[in-house]
């Protein structure tokens, strides 16, 4: 076991998976010979070489669409989208070919190609470096999706990515990196040495990309929640003194439902909390999917607490994003109701 | 030939710590280069993809039939546009050391890029920049405040707070909204530059990308309507040989000039010295007045080199030798056309000096007036209400429910 940061533990599950398996590669901009932007890949070109670590041209198309083809050749690409907002390029190899490829042959083709890329905000990116488009990608039916919030998770779901026959994007928000964020940016950054899930295996392991996890227990309401803001809804619970039960769903398709019905059942309230946008957004589903499983244990309508439906602007980051006041405001609505 | 296919990978010529080599950049002699009549059929103007356009010599004498003939008072303001972006770049990079902005791009060493183009457009002439063109910016006569207050995301921010520093825009001046997505801004200028003649306007586009950019499908989007449609347009690449740590061969550099890609869409291609603003600005005024009669798109490759950081996120320390840019043969274009001017007997050393203590003093002044709107940490602030505006043209419900129950959590926070 080591203490690592959430970019250490992501080296590590390439780290691994390179040594482990020869058909593993790793494709994106400046990902090679400069170990990445956020330093996810740092050193692997000099063990692995550069004809399994590759730096990519600027064409977020053509780095998907070569996954693509590698991974129907018999690779297991790893491709690196620097930040999710620049996806959108790429988003045609996503969603008409990479998520049908296997339906579309009859079984015949598949490519298992891993996507990773940067998203969130809190880090005074801007429109342009602060996005969640995680619920346009659980909207297309064919790759799985995964967004991560701690080292742990992040090396064990990321190494089941690899490993997948499926295609799986792979979203790492970029605020908890280096550290778990409570939703105060005022405080001092903390590093994941005292967080116990910044301890990690040094060597292979796996988690299922099919199970959310129950990381806070509690009987008065439960949230449901994934990346960052699993962070600032403890430290939220926390502060208003609610005994919340709080839930990461870590792989947004496959969504675990089991672990959802049989909390919300428990608890009789639920409160939905992203970073993303409202209308539309992955939140949708899950209140879709809440009501539908335990509609008749509900004492409260389920709400709601997500980012604005406004792009991600530079100066409101802190109005925008859905800090432990608007989580706690949330979670009182919904103790409050009926 | 080998016996079996091997992939290549591309190599830089030169790591930390290594000697800078640049001999892979093919130059010509200044005044060298043929300039063929605006008119010229495409085919008879092949020869400029390969060659490098260049007026000032070595001795910082103009050269040959690309000398523009520009008088020495435009000289001058070109000399003062550039050295006015340099200590703008300088300032603004040590605020965001000091924290005061959150992110900075600066165009070291590519400042001639920006002002020799900028100089050679009409005022109604369109410019669709990148992030690393605020020279055409302050050449236009952009405020320096407004550009403040822009990085600041204060109060009087022409972005109303939605942007990252550096993505200025001015409708007024005809100068686009900057994207920080790569590339995108090429095809549109090309739309733009064929609704001007759909209209029967003489107006034209410009736009610039990096050497890097030009791996984006949206290169190939606006080459091929430029080229379908004769858009009067002019296409730049700004070939400063790193793309953050990717270098020019990264986007295919190696094999040919990014300037040759243009005759391949039957698009005149013209690459030329980025560090010589008098090559600069005669090579565009020849694709703008093609474009202005009726003779379509051109593309410009300039060839030059990014002298700092790609942005304050980057350390290019890690993959590029230090002191890389003191090596690249075609200098620093600021140095070089002082030089010219000190020649033609209209500047001397003391002139520079006292002019850059004058440009800086005049940054300092604009950042105290523009620190007096506010700043990301010291009111006043913006009204966060601004967050919900331009989402559409009229604000819908759920916005407006959105808007006052945030209104309402700050009341009751405060």
């Amino acid at each position: 076991m080591s203490q690592m940061s959430m970019i250490q533990a992501i080296r590590s599950a390439h780290d691994v998976m390179m040594e482990k398996d020869p058909s593993v590669v790793a494709l994106g901009q400046d990902i090679g010979y400069f170990g990445g932007v956020f330093r996810c890949t740092e050193g692997l070109q000099k063990k692995y070489g550069e004809h399994r670590v590759i730096d990519a041209p600027i064409a977020e198309g053509g780095i998907i669409g070569t996954a693509i083809g590698m991974g129907v050749n018999g690779l297991r690409p790893v491709a690196e989208i620097q930040f999710a907002d620049y996806i959108y390029p790429g988003f045609d190899q996503v969603a008409s070919e990479l998520s049908r490829l296997r339906y579309r042959s009859g079984g015949e083709f598949f490519a298992p190609v891993t996507i990773r890329t940067p998203c969130g905000g809190g880090i005074r990116g801007g429109q342009t470096h602060s996005q969640s488009p995680e619920g346009i990608f659980t909207h297309i039916s064919g790759v799985k999706t995964v967004m991560v919030s701690n080292p742990y998770d992040a090396k064990g779901l990321l190494i089941a990515a690899i490993e997948s026959d499926d295609p799986v994007v792979f979203f790492e928000p970029k605020r908890i990196y280096n550290g778990p964020f409570d939703g105060d940016p005022d405080k001092p950054s903390v590093s994941w040495a005292a967080h116990p899930k910044g301890e990690v295996p040094d060597g292979y392991y796996t988690l299922p990309l099919d199970k959310a996890e129950v990381v806070r227990e509690g009987s008065d309401l439960t949230v449901i929640t994934y990346g960052t803001i699993v962070h600032v809804a403890q430290a939220a619970a926390e502060k208003a003194g609610i005994d919340a039960e709080i839930i990461d769903v870590r792989t947004l398709m496959p969504l675990d439902v089991d672990t959802l019905s049989a909390s919300v059942s428990k608890t009789g309230r639920c409160l939905v909390a992203h970073e993303a946008t409202r209308f539309c957004g992955y939140g949708a589903e899950l209140v879709a999917t809440v009501q539908r499983e335990c509609f008749w244990h509900l004492e409260a309508p389920i709400a709601r607490v997500t980012g604005w439906d406004t792009p991600y602007p530079h100066a409101f980051e802190w109005q925008y994003f859905p800090v432990q006041q608007r989580l706690i405001a949330g979670m009182r609505k919904v103790l409050e109701a009926g | 030939m080998t016996e079996k296919p091997t992939l290549h990978i591309p190599q830089p010529t030169a790591r930390p710590g290594e000697e800078p080599d640049f001999s892979y950049i093919d130059l010509s002699e200044a005044g060298a280069v043929e300039r063929p009549p605006v008119s010229a059929k495409t085919r008879d103007t092949e020869f400029l993809a390969q060659g490098m356009v260049r007026v000032l010599d070595d001795d910082n004498e103009a050269k040959g039939p690309w000398a523009p003939g520009l008088n020495a008072d435009t000289l001058l303001r070109a000399l003062e546009a550039m050295m006015l972006t340099r200590a703008y770049d300088d300032r603004m990079l040590r605020i965001q050391r000091q924290g005061k902005i959150s992110f900075y791009i600066q165009a070291l060493g590519e400042e001639a890029v920006s002002i020799g183009a900028g100089l050679a457009y009409e005022p109604g002439d369109m410019l669709f920049p990148s992030y690393r063109n605020q020279g055409l910016y302050l050449l236009r006569g952009l405020d320096l405040v407004d550009m403040m207050c822009q990085c600041l995301s204060n109060t009087r921010d022409m972005c109303k707070g939605r942007q990252m520093p550096i993505f200025y825009h001015s409708r007024e001046k005809r100068l686009f909204s900057i994207s920080g997505n790569l590339t995108t801004q090429y095809p549109q200028a090309v739309g733009w530059a064929m609704a001007a003649a759909i209209k029967g306007e003489k107006d034209i586009a410009a736009s610039w990308i990096g050497d890097g950019s030009t791996a984006e499908a949206d290169f190939h989007h606006a080459m091929t309507f430029a080229a379908v449609y004769n858009a009067p347009v002019v296409l730049n690449v700004v070939n400063n040989q790193w793309a953050i740590s990717s270098f020019q061969g990264f986007a295919g550099g190696e094999r040919r000039s990014f300037a040759s890609r243009g005759p391949g869409y039957g698009i005149p291609g013209i690459r030329v010295d980025g560090n010589d603003l008098l090559a600069v600005y005669a090579v565009t005024k020849w694709a703008a007045e093609r474009a202005r009669s009726g003779g379509g798109p051109s593309l410009i490759e300039h060839v030059t080199y990014r002298g700092g950081a790609h942005s304050t996120s980057d350390d290019p320390t890690r993959y590029r030798p230090k002191d890389e840019w003191k090596s690249f043969p075609l200098g620093d274009p600021i140095v070089r056309l002082s030089r010219h001017l000190e020649r033609l007997g209209r500047w001397s050393p003391e002139q520079h000096e006292a002019l850059e203590v004058k440009l800086k003093e005049r940054v300092a002044l604009a950042w105290k007036e523009a620190i007096t709107h506010g700043t990301m940490s010291e009111p006043p602030f913006l009204d966060p209400r601004l967050m919900f505006e331009d989402v559409f043209a009229e604000m819908p419900e759920h916005l407006k429910k959105q808007r006052d129950k945030l209104l309402r959590l700050q009341e009751d926070a405060s």
